[in-house]
């Protein structure tokens, strides 16, 4: 395998933007933060990738128009996944591996508050038996909420503590929709929301866009000094059907730690959008207490559709070029309850080195 | 490592109907991955990762619909992704599942695209109004007209030439045991008086909407070896180009089936046109002739292929070669 490293990462995220939902306003100015952390322009970049989805923006073709951001004349090598950022990357990655191209900017954009994100996600069910009864993401991920509960795997304590430490993280991060910790008690005395979950155990309607920009070898290296080189990439996903699965594990997301090469993460960027998914996804990535869990303040605190799955692959890989860490996990998920996830490990060192 | 060669080694589509209301999407799709399977000698158990390409998801109404078909198409603990790039998308789809075999990261991997477009309305799905756009509400036709006129101008093609692609491609699909359309009657003369849609564009000249799916197996080059087909093909990168020329070789027959260069012998999106899935039947059609496994529509000795696909705005361009025998770079 070659040896490909993230050497970019652009964020925007925001409560609502007021802009059209194909983002291309929100796009451009990202794709220049690139060129400038790279040194690029567009010519340098091999292969382009986007995620994002047409029920969100409420028309068919949504990603045609976001092309414009990047100027597709001459044409370009690109492609498109109905999928977060982080899938985006990943056939990016792919697209690296095969040896066609060495270079690929990703981005994704999605603006939630367009519509009711709640109900606009009970869409992506099952259509004959599930979505005429419109169960919406947020009862969704109380009955898992629940289920941990009455199997005694945790309590409402420990997800007032993910809160409270997702909150407190945030107030670092210039891009977070809400943030302010204060304590484990103070956010138990606040009112149920989706019983058992309250606001604070559910992530922000988020509009956003992010990219990423990937390259092997010694384009990384001409790049920075300390490309976050990928280790492992993994992804799979569980079958959907909520009444035969058991919603307090995530299959897919241990089988996709198993398929990573976890040794020495020292700090992880999990996209758990509830604040118990956040306890399911450690105890199935086996990550310790040792290691640092979403240092951004996470999705609880801007969870911007169909990019923060890259965003946390974005933060994760920030932390190794800045020295704080050498190995870091970043994690997306797609789905109702976890149904779909991805493992990203990256490290200061590459294979070859 | 180095690129690995990817070889198709197992096709299958499903018959292409205006409404299969015998199936639901589930059934559509695993009717052309059966097929696909059993061509390839191969159980769902033995596939590494499902890689599933659609056009928009408002055709059948369902958010990210592969989601709720992980377990139908034996995605469940597998890797499944999904591939949108508009009307191109399944050419775009069976680059991305062969990527994954060329990348060296798997070695069987099953790829399918369909649309089931009598779950919704195609029509309607592509007018859903856009602010700061003029409102067209004339689907495809009325975005592409402009594209064909634009072409008779600049390279100066006859009128009938468009009748000529459509009386041939719907003969054609005659010999295509899956084609959706089955006109006998057709010929350029009863093309061109059939009722003018989008001005140069008559309602002959244009594809039906179509349910339908098709399903491709790809694998590495030891996986294919040991095929039970005796001669899987091998993708090629290639590039493909003929400009103002090209409907002189329509004129002069030889895109027909006994001409130079055959084109769209399974009678082509003209004949079947589930949209999400066409471009992966154009690949899945030009994989067929190389391995001689076309039936009817076969051209004796094809050897070397192309799939081709657009979408968008005539902007999206996916393409790939197949060969008979194994590419030497």
């Amino acid at each position: 395998m070659r040896d490909i490293a993230v050497v970019g990462f652009a964020q925007r995220q925001m409560a609502e933007f007021d802009g059209s939902p194909t983002c291309v306003e929100l796009l451009v100015p990202l794709f220049a933060e690139c060129y400038e952390q790279t040194g690029w322009t567009r010519r340098d970049v091999g292969f382009w990738c986007s995620g994002s989805s047409d029920y969100l923006a409420g028309r068919s073709f949504s990603f045609v128009q976001a092309v414009d951001a990047i100027g597709v004349i001459p044409p370009v090598n690109e492609s498109h996944v109905e999928m977060d950022l982080a899938w985006a990357m990943y056939e990016a990655w792919i697209k690296i591996q095969t040896g066609e191209v060495d270079t690929a900017l990703v981005y994704a954009f999605g603006k939630s508050s367009a519509g009711v994100l709640r109900r606009t996600l009970a869409l992506q069910l099952e259509p004959y038996t599930m979505t005429p009864i419109w169960p919406d993401t947020v009862s969704l991920a109380g009955l898992q909420a629940r289920a941990g509960i009455d199997a005694g795997l945790w309590d409402e304590q420990a997800m007032a503590e993910v809160a409270n430490r997702s909150l407190t993280d945030a107030e670092r991060n210039d891009y977070a929709v809400r943030k302010g910790g204060s304590s484990v008690a103070e956010l138990l005395a606040r009112p149920m929301y989706a019983d058992p979950l309250r606001k604070h155990d559910c992530a922000p309607v988020t509009d956003g866009a992010a990219a990423l920009v990937l390259a092997a070898g010694d384009r990384a290296r001409e790049v920075t000094e300390r490309p976050a080189w990928i280790r492992s990439l993994a992804h799979y996903v569980d079958p959907m059907s909520m009444g035969t699965r058991d919603l307090t594990r995530s299959p897919s997301a241990r089988r996709a730690g198993e398929a990573s090469d976890l040794g020495g993460v020292e700090v992880a960027e999990l996209h758990a959008p509830f604040s118990h998914q956040e306890l399911i996804l450690r105890s199935e990535l086996g990550l310790g207490d040792d290691v640092r869990i979403n240092p951004s303040g996470g999705a609880l605190t801007s969870n911007p559709m169909f990019s923060a799955g890259g965003i946390r692959i974005g933060e994760a890989a920030r932390r190794i070029w800045s020295g704080e860490a050498s190995t870091a996990l970043g994690h997306a998920t797609s789905g109702p309850a976890l149904q779909q996830n991805l493992v990203c490990v990256m490290a200061s060192e590459g294979q070859d080195a | 490592m180095g690129k690995q060669p990817a070889a198709v080694i197992g096709v299958g589509q499903t018959h292409h109907r205006a409404k299969r209301e015998d199936v639901s999407m589930a059934g559509l799709c695993r009717e052309a991955m059966d097929r696909a399977l059993e061509d390839a000698g191969m159980t769902l158990d033995e596939i590494d990762a499902i890689v599933v390409g659609k056009a928009p998801d408002l055709f059948e109404g369902v958010m990210m619909p592969e989601l709720f078909l992980a377990e139908a198409l034996g995605a469940a603990g597998k890797p499944l992704l999904r591939v949108h790039t508009a009307g191109s998308v399944g050419g775009s789809t069976a680059i991305v599942a062969s990527s994954l075999v060329q990348a060296g990261v798997h070695r069987k991997v099953l790829t399918v695209a369909y649309e089931k477009q009598s779950e919704s309305n195609a029509m309607w799905a592509l007018s859903v109004p856009i602010p700061f756009n003029m409102p067209v509400h004339a689907g495809a036709g009325g975005y592409f007209a402009p594209h064909v006129r634009s072409y008779i101008r600049r390279s100066g093609a006859p009128n009938h030439v468009g009748a000529i692609v459509a009386a041939k491609d719907r003969q054609n699909a005659l010999k295509n045991p899956y084609a959706h359309l089955k006109n006998p009657d057709t010929t350029v003369e009863s093309v061109l008086a059939s009722q003018m849609l989008w001005d140069p564009i008559r309602y002959d000249e244009t594809c039906p909407s179509s349910d339908g799916a098709c399903a491709l197996v790809l694998a590495s080059e030891d996986v294919a070896a040991a095929s039970p087909n005796p001669e899987p093909m091998w993708l090629e990168s290639l590039g493909f180009a003929a400009e103002g020329d090209g409907w002189k070789l329509t004129e002069s027959g030889a895109t027909a089936m006994d001409g130079k260069l055959p084109v769209n012998c399974s009678g082509g999106v003209l004949s079947s046109n589930p949209i999400g899935a066409s471009g992966m039947l154009r690949f899945g059609e030009a994989a067929l002739q190389v391995r001689g496994a076309a039936g009817e529509h076969q051209v004796d000795g094809a050897r070397r292929a192309l799939g081709h696909a657009y979408g968008g705005g005539s902007q999206f361009f996916a393409m790939w070669v197949v060969g008979s025998e194994k590419p030497t770079n």
